[in-house]
């Protein structure tokens, strides 16, 4: 008997960006149609997390076939139950269709979004659902964990990990094998290991999204490390504006101590270890580790001078490891595959593959995993689908705030931390935001460097004063009025901070600003010399708009929104737009029924 | 949990809570759902099937299919074995399932007095 045993197993995506569409209504009304038909006995409805095609969202795959419905709405439901879970009839209208075909694709792994990813770390998301200890030990989960607990020393067990050639996932690269031999080798009888999950830059959400979807991987990441390190006691420091997360890793530590999988004896080996959450307040700057650290010691998140580093004098002054989240979720593949396998994914000096947020002006925005290595070009055009609207790309931002600009002439550009250092980039913690012909880069690098300088805790002088003076330097090319030797000066400026800030909040913060300036150096010369801004972002700088007067039918609905009453003409006939007081705003453009407003 | 056995023990029963979602080298049961199918009972049939496959503890692949056009022998039950032909029963009760199931999924031998047609392995 097994009265587990259900012909069909729906999954309906409960991550955050799927609940946010509509997924917990799709979830309800599929409950109560299940019944309505007398098939709740036979159908199991599974809540999973994050399957990173969040565009698509809210999802919902059916199996024993496997067929992925996407974009699925409360509605849709009745001819889910009906045609495919009663009769077996695949709902066409629901599956996905190929951007430019016509061609609708039943089987998840056929999607071209899926189908050049190689998903280790987010393996899991989606597949299971991640309430559940049961699902994650049915697909081989704790497994590693056991391995090492039982069957290894905590120096074979660094010996692995270090010849896995797994690099940090945080973005900085540093090799987690040496890292835990360096906390290992520390002398002290207490110490920890922590899980950095404050995610913290903007378009980023690898992060949240594994803790939502697969959290005992993490959890069984963690026990490895405080067995190979000699730790008892660890935290996952989380940001509180991640409640689905936090409440999924509640549940997961609950689970994991009633299987006795945290807590004394774990797996007979002798070895004891728990695990808490702290909940963060959601400062930027609570990501670098001793601010991180000084957070959950009740003090003020700011960091401090290193060394000594975590590894050597970390939480309460003993050492501790420090860790990412997706660190931590590679490590029980590298132990149940071993370091060989693991190598053979990725280059030779960034093994394994990387998770990526797609976001900004891209056709597939979503969390995808890739080999390193791979290049810019296939990420955003093989699986991210091009660039939307059919624009024209023109440069990536990689990494946030800490990060940089890239060309589109550099796209071939193979993704690993050397190369994306080489040019001016870095990994970051992995955001990718597509930006097309109408972004100004200025404002972009504004932009980020907005959120660092409000970030800086204001510890140091060269990231509190010097940030700030460059956002001056940046606002006031924005609005027209930069000066002769601005970038001259943005570049000292940044330089400067660079080298002599307490910790990489500043030690990146100028990297936006000086990537745009080496590839987009034009741009920012017209900001000065022209005052203006070709991607007609700037305020004040934009050319104005234009009516075309065959077009206008004088229907008088710009002339109700213009915030400054630039627009004017008699009813019926066609208006005109007053150069001198348009502040080229572009919300007439938005209203024009005919699309007679454009940028002259 | 006490040793890495009590895990992998744990572990072989679990898997047959998620069985459903992989199909690949499981024997399937195919249940013919056109309107045809369904007006000559095939519901029963459906329910009847999960009933046995969840009595016996199996890991079979339940699906359903359209008209196959042998309207007049509804319902229409097909089993395959892995890398075997697919046999098609012809006007199946929910009396004849369990039979079946024992027969011809358990045991490996096709029940001849029931079934109607035989498809080639890698036929449709």
């Amino acid at each position: 008997m097994n009265p587990k045993f259900y012909r069909s197993h729906v999954l309906v995506c409960t991550g955050t960006g799927c609940v946010s569409s509509g997924a917990s209504n799709v979830r309800d009304n599929l409950e109560a149609k299940l019944e309505e038909f007398g098939l709740q006995d036979e159908i199991k409805i599974v809540e999973t997390g994050c399957h990173g095609f969040c565009e698509q969202g809210p999802i919902v795959i059916v199996y024993p076939e496997g067929v992925f419905y996407c974009q699925v709405q409360t509605d849709d439901i009745t001819d889910i139950v009906e045609d495919h879970l009663l009769k077996g009839r695949v709902v066409d209208r629901l599956l996905y269709t190929e951007q430019g075909t016509e061609i609708r694709i039943p089987a998840y792994s056929d999607i071209d979004f899926y189908k050049k990813q190689h998903r280790i770390v987010l393996g899991n998301c989606g597949r299971i659902n991640p309430e559940s200890i049961k699902e994650y030990i049915a697909v081989n989960g704790y497994e590693a964990c056991g391995k090492a607990l039982t069957e290894m020393t905590p120096e074979e067990v660094i010996a692995e990990i270090k010849g896995s050639g797994l690099r940090g996932r945080g973005g900085a690269g540093f090799p987690t094998g040496l890292k835990w031999e360096l906390t290992r080798q520390s002398p002290g009888e207490k110490k920890y290991v922590i899980c950095n999950a404050d995610e913290g830059d903007p378009g980023a959400f690898m992060d949240r999204s594994l803790l939502e979807g697969d959290p005992h991987r993490i959890i069984e990441g963690m026990i490895i490390a405080a067995y190979a390190i000699g730790a008892d006691e660890g935290y996952i420091y989380v940001r509180a504006e991640y409640p689905l997360a936090i409440r999924r890793l509640e549940i997961a530590l609950q689970q994991a101590r009633e299987y006795g999988l945290l807590g004394e004896d774990i797996f007979g080996s002798g070895f004891n270890f728990d695990l808490k959450i702290k909940k963060g307040a959601g400062a930027f700057v609570c990501g670098e580790e001793t601010a991180l650290m000084a957070s959950i010691e009740g003090q003020r998140g700011m960091p401090r001078p290193k060394p000594p580093f975590p590894s050597v004098s970390g939480l309460w002054g003993k050492p501790t490891n420090i860790n990412n989240v997706e660190t931590y979720g590679n490590v029980p593949d590298i132990m149940r595959g071993g370091a060989e396998a693991y190598r053979a994914i990725g280059t030779e000096h960034s093994t394994g593959t990387k998770v990526f947020a797609l976001t900004g002006k891209i056709n597939n925005t979503g969390l995808v995993e890739v080999p390193m290595g791979m290049s810019l070009k296939e990420i955003i055009y093989d699986i991210g689908g091009g660039v939307s609207d059919g624009r024209e790309l023109k440069a990536v931002q990689i990494g946030g705030p800490s990060g940089g600009c890239i060309p589109a002439d550099l796209l071939d550009l193979p993704i690993d931390y050397e190369s994306l250092r080489e040019v001016g980039a870095m990994m970051g913690s992995g955001g990718m935001v597509v930006m097309d012909d109408t972004t100004c880069m200025v404002d972009v690098a504004r932009f980020f460097l907005k959120f660092t300088q409000s970030e800086s805790c204001g510890k140091c002088t060269p990231c509190r004063e010097g940030t700030k003076r460059m956002l001056e330097i940046l606002d006031r090319l924005c609005s027209g009025e930069g000066r002769e030797g601005d970038l001259e000066l943005l570049e000292e400026l940044g330089e400067h901070i660079i080298s002599t800030s307490l910790c990489q909040l500043g030690g990146s913060a100028p990297n936006p600003v000086l990537s745009t300036l080496k590839y987009f150096r034009a741009e920012y010369e017209a900001h000065i010399k022209d005052k203006r801004c070709p991607a007609n972002v700037c305020a004040g700088m934009a050319a104005p708009y234009v009516i075309d007067e065959a077009l206008c039918i004088g229907c008088t609905a710009c002339v109700r929104v213009c915030p400054t009453g630039a627009i004017s003409g008699e009813r019926k006939k066609p208006h005109i737009i007053h150069p001198q007081v348009c502040i080229s705003c572009g919300i007439c453009a938005s209203k024009c029924p005919v699309h007679a407003i454009a940028q002259g | 949990m006490k040793s890495l056995e009590e895990l992998r023990k744990l572990r072989a029963e679990l898997e047959k809570e998620i069985s459903t979602r992989n199909s690949e080298g499981k024997p399937k049961i195919i249940i013919g759902m056109g309107t045809c199918g369904i007006a000559a009972g095939a519901r029963d049939i459906l329910q009847a099937v999960t009933k046995e496959v969840r009595k016996r503890n199996l890991d079979v692949n339940i699906s359903q299919t359209g008209c196959i056009g042998m309207c007049e022998q509804e319902p229409l039950l097909d089993v395959q074995l892995p890398g075997q032909d697919r046999i098609t029963y012809g006007k199946v009760t929910a009396g004849d399932v369990e039979r079946i199931v024992v027969e011809h999924l358990i045991n490996g031998n096709a029940v001849k007095d029931l079934a109607i047609a035989r498809l080639e392995e890698g036929g449709i």
